[in-house]
Order: C-alpha cells, then sequence, then structure tokens
C-alpha cells in the first residue's frame, strides 16, 4: 500500500515495485524500484526499513560499486553504519584519504552499490517482453502474451535486462536470426559460470522459477502463456564467491 | 479548402456518389464487377500457406476490434504475425496438445492421489487410538513462521501437511516432524523428521556391520597365504595402515537420533535417509557443494566424499539440527538430575512446570533460548569415542602397539553439554550467531519471538506463549565470512632417507674384475709354491 502512495504523490513514476529485501544482521532492508516511460533508463531505488516511510537512494557511481566489491560480510541493518576501509583494503583507503575523504564506506552506498550489482547481474526478463523501439527507448511489449511451456524452459528465452556485453560477440550467422526489436539483450545461456542457474517448474509445472546461484537469493518467476513475470531478492545482499566449488 | 483539381489525389472524394476510379470506371454494373474482382483477388487462396488475404483481413480485424489495445498501429505487423501463426495452431492441434498437457497433468494426479488417501484413511483412523503417531501440525506452524516472513506458500504447505500423513500411515512412526526443504539444483527436497517406534529399522544396521567385518577378514585371509608362497617376489607391503574408521553412533542417539525422510515434493514417494557416520560428517565440513535433487548423484570434491547425495544430505541435515535446533529455556529439563562427567545426559523431556516468559523478553536476549539437541565434535560424532578400543579386537599384537603410540596424541574431545543456553554461541568476526526480532511491534500482545541463525543461513525459529518450533529452508550450507578454500592435498610421502646401506655402489668393469682375479690367482700361486717348498724341506 504503501508503495502506491510513492508512485502517485512523490515522485512521479510510471511503475513502482518491490525488489526486495537485504537483510542485515541487526534489522533489514527493503528496497522498491521506481521506473520512469523509458524501461532501461537507470533506475530510481528506494528503501525503508520498515515498509512505511521510504527514502530514496542516489544512483550508484562507479567509486561506489569499486569499493563495495572490498567489503565484505553481512549488512547490519543500520544505514549509518561506517565500514572502515583501512582494514579492508589500505589502498582504496589511502585514496580516499588522499581525494580529502575519510577511509569509511557507509552502509547505505554500500546498499546502493550491491542493489546496482544484483540488478545488473542477474535482473532478467522472459523475451518479448520488452521491446526497442527504433528511437532507441524501451518499452513494454503490450503484445506480450508469455513463453510457451517449451521456451520457457529453455535458458535461452530470459535475457539480462541490462546493456549488452554479449551481443556483439555473436557471429554474424546467430545476428542474422535475432530481431532487433526484441533480442537487443544478453541471454542467459552464456553465463559463466555454466550452471549458475537453477530451473525449476512449481506448482505442477505452471510456474517455471528461476534462482540466482551467484546471488543466493534471487529468484525469478514467470507463468507460461501469461504475462506474469517478475523477481525478487531476498537474501543477505552478498555474492556466493564459492560457486565454482560448489557446482 | 476548395474543390479539388483533377490532377490532385483528393480528386472527386468530396462529391457524393464517387470513388476514387470513378474516371475510370464510370458505370455502375461495372464498378460492381470491379468490386467483385477485387474481392475474388482477395479470396483468393494462397498456394502456400491455405490462407487467403481477405479472411485474414477479416480476423486481424475482428482482433483488433475485439482487444482495442493502445496503439495498434505500432504493433499491427505483430498482430498480423499472431494471428497467422493461430492459424497454425489450430492445424497442428491434435498432435501438439498431448505432450502439452501431460506434465501438468501428471503432477497434479499425483497431488489428487494425496487429497483422495485422505478421505479413506480417516474411516480407519478413528478406530485406532493407541498408538496414534503425533501428526505435526504444520498450518499451525506455517502460520506462525508467516508472521516472521518466512515460509512456503499456503498450498504448498498444505500438501506437504497431506504427504506427512501418508508417511505416517505407510511407516511405523511414533513422531515425527516437518523439518524443512532444502533447496537443489534440478529439485528441491522436502524433509520430515522422524523418530521410528522402537525395534524398527535396526535389521539393517546389524546386516551392515557383519559384511563390513567379513570383508575385512576375507581380505586379510588372501593376503597372507599370498605372502607365503611369493615371497621374494612381491614388493615389500608397506607397513602404513590407515586409522581405524570410527564407528558411527547407534540409531537412536547422538547424530542419528533421528531418522530422516526426505521426498523431492509432496505427492513423491518418501526415502529414507541412511544413518550417518563421523566420516561423513568430517568430510562434509570441508566441502560445500550445492545439492541437485537426485539423491544418487555423486559428490565430486576434495577431500572425496565418502557416499553419494544421499548421505552428504544426511550430513548437513545432522549439522544444521546440531547447530541450530533451539528451544526456549526451560521447555526441557533432564531427566535425571546427575549428570555424568564425560558424556552428559542424553535424555530430555518436557518441564511439565514451564512457564514461557513473555515475547519480549525472549526477542531480547538471547538466554532464553537453548539447544535441545548436541553439538557436533571434531571426530563427527556426539559422544567421543577412543579409537583405540575398537582396534584392539581387529588387529594382530605388533600393530596394537604402533597404533597405541600414534593415539595416545588424540585427547579427548568434550563438546558443550546438552541444554546450553545459545547466548554462548560463538559468533563470527562481528556477526553474533543469532539475530532476533519480534513478528511485528505494532501489536507487541500477539507478536512472535523470531530467531533467525546467522551461522546457517536459513535456519530459524519461533515462539510464541508455550509453542515454538524450528525450521529450516534455504540451500544447506554454513556461512562463512571468509570465501571456501578447498583442502589442499596431502604433502607428498617422503622417499625412504638414503644411507650407506642401500646406496648402490658402481659394479665394477671387466677390467678391474680381471685384475682382480689375476691377482687372486697370483696370490693362490705363491701360496701353493711356498707349501711346495714347505713340502719338500720336509
Amino acid at each position: 500500500a504503501s508503495l502506491s502512495v510513492l508512485e502517485g504523490r512523490d515522485y512521479r513514476f510510471e511503475r513502482v515495485w518491490f525488489w526486495g529485501c537485504i537483510q542485515g544482521v541487526r534489522g533489514a532492508y527493503y528496497i522498491a524500484e521506481g521506473l520512469g516511460p523509458d524501461r532501461a533508463a537507470p533506475r530510481s531505488r528506494l528503501y525503508s526499513l520498515n515498509c512505511v516511510d521510504w527514502s530514496l537512494l542516489t544512483p550508484a557511481t562507479k567509486e561506489m560499486l569499486a569499493l563495495a566489491e572490498e567489503v565484505k560480510g553481512r549488512f547490519q541493518g543500520d544505514p549509518s553504519f561506517e565500514y572502515s576501509l583501512a582494514e579492508i583494503n589500505a589502498e582504496a583507503a589511502a585514496r580516499l584519504v588522499e581525494s580529502g575523504k575519510e577511509p569509511v564506506m557507509k552502509e547505505e552506498a554500500r546498499l546502493i552499490a550491491t542493489i546496482e550489482q544484483i540488478d545488473r547481474a542477474v535482473g532478467i526478463v522472459p523475451r518479448g517482453a520488452f521491446v526497442k523501439t527504433p528511437l532507441g527507448s524501451v518499452h513494454e511489449n503490450r503484445h506480450f502474451e508469455g513463453l510457451s511451456l517449451v521456451e520457457a524452459k529453455k535458458l535461452s528465452s530470459y535475457f539480462h535486462f541490462t546493456d549488452p556485453v554479449n551481443l556483439k560477440n555473436k557471429t554474424l550467422l546467430e545476428k542474422a536470426d535475432l530481431d532487433p526489436s526484441t533480442d537487443f539483450l544478453d541471454s542467459l545461456e552464456h553465463d559463466i559460470p555454466r550452471g549458475s542457474w537453477s530451473m525449476q517448474l512449481e506448482k505442477g509445472g505452471t510456474v517455471v522459477v528461476l534462482r540466482s546461484l551467484l546471488w543466493l537469493g534471487l529468484t525469478f518467476y514467470h507463468v507460461p502463456m501469461t504475462k506474469q513475470f517478475g523477481y525478487v531478492y531476498f537474501g543477505t545482499g552478498e555474492k556466493n564467491l564459492d560457486l565454482p566449488f560448489m557446482l | 479548402h476548395g474543390p479539388y483539381q483533377p490532377h490532385e489525389p483528393g480528386y472527386g472524394l468530396d462529391q457524393p456518389g464517387y470513388n476514387p476510379y470513378e474516371d475510370e470506371i464510370p458505370d455502375p454494373q461495372t464498378r460492381m464487377l470491379a468490386i467483385k474482382n477485387a474481392k475474388a483477388y482477395l479470396l483468393k487462396t494462397s498456394t502456400k500457406s491455405g490462407l487467403n488475404l481477405y479472411d485474414h483481413f477479416a480476423n486481424i480485424l475482428t482482433k483488433i476490434l475485439d482487444e482495442q489495445p493502445t496503439n495498434t498501429v505500432d504493433i499491427i505487423e505483430n498482430i498480423s504475425k499472431d494471428v497467422k501463426w493461430a492459424q497454425f495452431r489450430k492445424k497442428m492441434d491434435t498432435l501438439r496438445d498431448e505432450p502439452l498437457i501431460s506434465p501438468t497433468f501428471e503432477a497434479a494426479e499425483k497431488c489428487k492421489a494425496l487429497f483422495i488417501k485422505e478421505f479413506g484413511d480417516e474411516h480407519e483412523g478413528v478406530e485406532e487410538e493407541m498408538g496414534q503417531p503425533t501428526l505435526p501440525n504444520v498450518m499451525e506452524a506455517a502460520f506462525y513462521f508467516e508472521q516472521a516472513g518466512i515460509g512456503l506458500s499456503k498450498d504448498e504447505s498444505y500438501y506437504i501437511f497431506l504427504a506427512l500423513k501418508n508417511l505416517i500411515n505407510v511407516q511405523p512412526i511414533q513422531t515425527c516432524r516437518f523439518w524443512g526443504k532444502i533447496l537443489g539444483l534440478e529439485m528441491n527436497y522436502i524433509i520430515a523428521e522422524v523418530q521410528l517406534r522402537e525395534g524398527e529399522g535396526e535389521e539393517e544396521e546389524e546386516t551392515g556391520e557383519e559384511g563390513e567385518g567379513t570383508t575385512v577378514e576375507g581380505e586379510k585371509e588372501t593376503g597372507e597365504p599370498g605372502e607365503d608362497e611369493e615371497k621374494e617376489a612381491e614388493p615389500p607391503k608397506s607397513t602404513y595402515k590407515p586409522p581405524p574408521p570410527i564407528p558411527k553412533e547407534p540409531n537412536g542417539t547422538g547424530t542419528n537420533k533421528y531418522v530422516y525422510f526426505v521426498c523431492n515434493g509432496p505427492g513423491k514417494p518418501w526415502v529414507k535417509l541412511p544413518p550417518v557416520t563421523p566420516a561423513q560428517i568430517v568430510c562434509a565440513r570441508k566441502i560445500k557443494k550445492f545439492f541437485t535433487g537426485w539423491l544418487d548423484a555423486p559428490i565430486v570434491s576434495f577431500p572425496p566424499f565418502p557416499g553419494n547425495e544421499a548421505n552428504y544430505l544426511r550430513a548437513q541435515i545432522a549439522r544444521i539440527s546440531a547447530g541450530t535446533h533451539v528451544s526456549p529455556t526451560g521447555f526441557y529439563q533432564f531427566a535425571e538430575e546427575e549428570e555424568e562427567e564425560e558424556e552428559g545426559a542424553d535424555t530430555y523431556e518436557e518441564n511439565p512446570e514451564f512457564e514461557p516468559p513473555p515475547v519480549a523478553e525472549m526477542v531480547e536476549s538471547l538466554a532464553t533460548w537453548a539447544h535441545h539437541v548436541k553439538g557436533i565434535l571434531k571426530q563427527g560424532r556426539c559422544v567421543w569415542i577412543n579409537p583405540v578400543q575398537k582396534s584392539e579386537e581387529n588387529e594382530e599384537e605388533e600393530d596394537e602397539e604402533e597404533e597405541e603410540e600414534e593415539e595416545e596424541e588424540q585427547q579427548e574431545e568434550r563438546g558443550p553439554p546438552l541444554l546450553t543456553l545459545i547466548s554462548e554461541d560463538e559468533g563470527m568476526k562481528d556477526i553474533p550467531a543469532w539475530s532476533t526480532q519480534a513478528s511485528t511491534n505494532l501489536i507487541p500482545e500477539y507478536s512472535v519471538a523470531i530467531l533467525q541463525s546467522n551461522r546457517w543461513p536459513g535456519a530459524y525459529a519461533f515462539a510464541s506463549g508455550g509453542k515454538f518450533e524450528n525450521i529450516y529452508f534455504g540451500w544447506g550450507h554454513k556461512y562463512s565470512p571468509e570465501s571456501y578454500t578447498p583442502e589442499l592435498p596431502p604433502p607428498a610421502e617422503a622417499e625412504f632417507p638414503s644411507g650407506p646401506e642401500i646406496t648402490e655402489t658402481v659394479d665394477p668393469t671387466v677390467e678391474e674384475e680381471m685384475a682382480f682375479k689375476i691377482a687372486q690367482e697370483e696370490a693362490l700361486a705363491e701360496a701353493e709354491e711356498e707349501e711346495d717348498e714347505e713340502g719338500e724341506d720336509d
């Protein structure tokens, strides 16, 4: 309910949805995302500790992302908590000190960076759900009616919803088969390491659930032959670096 | 916008009864003919697909008018494609429908079986009141966990409920509990913790041990006669004897206190997991692997895991239970008042005079919660056992002495006694071992105290009034702040130290040998001459 309030009054988003929850040691962060008319634009994110009061998060900067990779361990649950970088990475701390800032990283910044990383790495959508217009903006495909059961079982029918990295590397033959309005994103087939997605059919085969093994806790669902799909993150906000050992 | 000139495209449109081709076809009859021709053209069937344009346009327009999507002109091509596709589908319907429906159909059939059996058993259940196993109230626990924001959907909980009921009817079970769900790559596991009625399940144990005993003896016998026959040809036997395997704890105690049944989903058959051995637990601590969902899948890892996925699953379940099963302090108490020194009391029973502390207290301090499962020692068992005692039966005398010398270094291990408060659990780095919260701050009278484990992410416990329950939803791995590093392979064995006794000397060459021989013959000849001379003197 509080999300609809956000949508209408404050931020003028077209769509707002619940992104997920990052569990800290002392409390949890609930995250929501809001979108403007162009779906591929950088998204605004809001967080809340109690689902009632939402605060806007600033967009992630490269610096934040780099620093967040260094910080390991659970989130504390307190947004003003500061991680002392001197312990973790002396170089980064030194760089910060030179530029006149303190060698700490606030938990809020870490939160921003983590959400951005998760979205970039494992935010997925089914093929055909979004179309790119010739002008370059991305819209939902009104005509998308869901994947068929056969298609839904293939990893190649799901795309990362971020700027494509591997698309240009495809051979010309493959590119000829693609439809530029729907196939403008990277598919999941070529994710490294192979097998980092676990796909299951639940409820007797009516729902396809994809779980990411790289970010444990990211779950994507899709009901084939309908327009319903979505993903949500419930977890500790830590990347699973042991993945290659675990497969 | 004045009258159109003949060369402009709109000429003639503003006058009634005229159409753009009016100058070409002035005659109404020929106009009708032209219309018919146009329609006939549209109706012409394509040789490739059997469709005609007229019907296709009619279908498109019907669909558009029915659905009235926004921005139709942008998606008109897609609509056209879809209408054509729909045409194709209808023709191949009979072929395609069957395989598409069956996976859902089969799954639904299995779930239906769950429901039907329920009705059949109700009648029987009423008659027998003796020995009714306690069916856990899964729905109640699910409700409480839902307050915490954890749990499965109501549908799934209900299916699990029915599946547990089935399990109880099939197996001789005394108590049963829904332990939790472990996620896997291809399929998930639903796990039930069960105590079998006494006397059941022990037969398997004995045959297993006997089998092991006979194979060991058989090997020894074949070893000895072989040695006698070809003593010289065989390479020297290594004097390395692997440390004796630590025996597993008997059923009903320690790590094997409960028997676990798993199934891949409600409606699928329940499989009993084998009891866990200490070697498996020790190895499971060193590896970190995802479960695939197939119980007979091999675990490829280093150090090599003794067993397949069923054993690994059982070992992880044992570790999770030992680490995270808690209850409010005082709920269980020791049956006897005196504790034995080394082992501690193994049994506990419910405390009839237990008064549940208020929820706020349960949330604030961790001292209100206590473990009710014994911790697992490094050895892999709950009760430490000295392997030397067992080895005396099997080995010969000489080996015994060697073993004793080695074993003396192993010290007796003691774990924390049963019913320790969880406030004494160590945290990792700065993170405490447990996090608590109340389910809601808004209605404190009905809120539930919830405990989350940080060591095993996914383990939860709740308490409210006198009720409590533990559950696990997760991937089945322990949390470690550092990355996982696999164990390094052991260092290469040292070679036999080289000394003068075994260093090879160079064989003498032929010339040296000849020279030596000549020297010897000369010495002999001299000795003979001397003797001859002496003989002649006499």
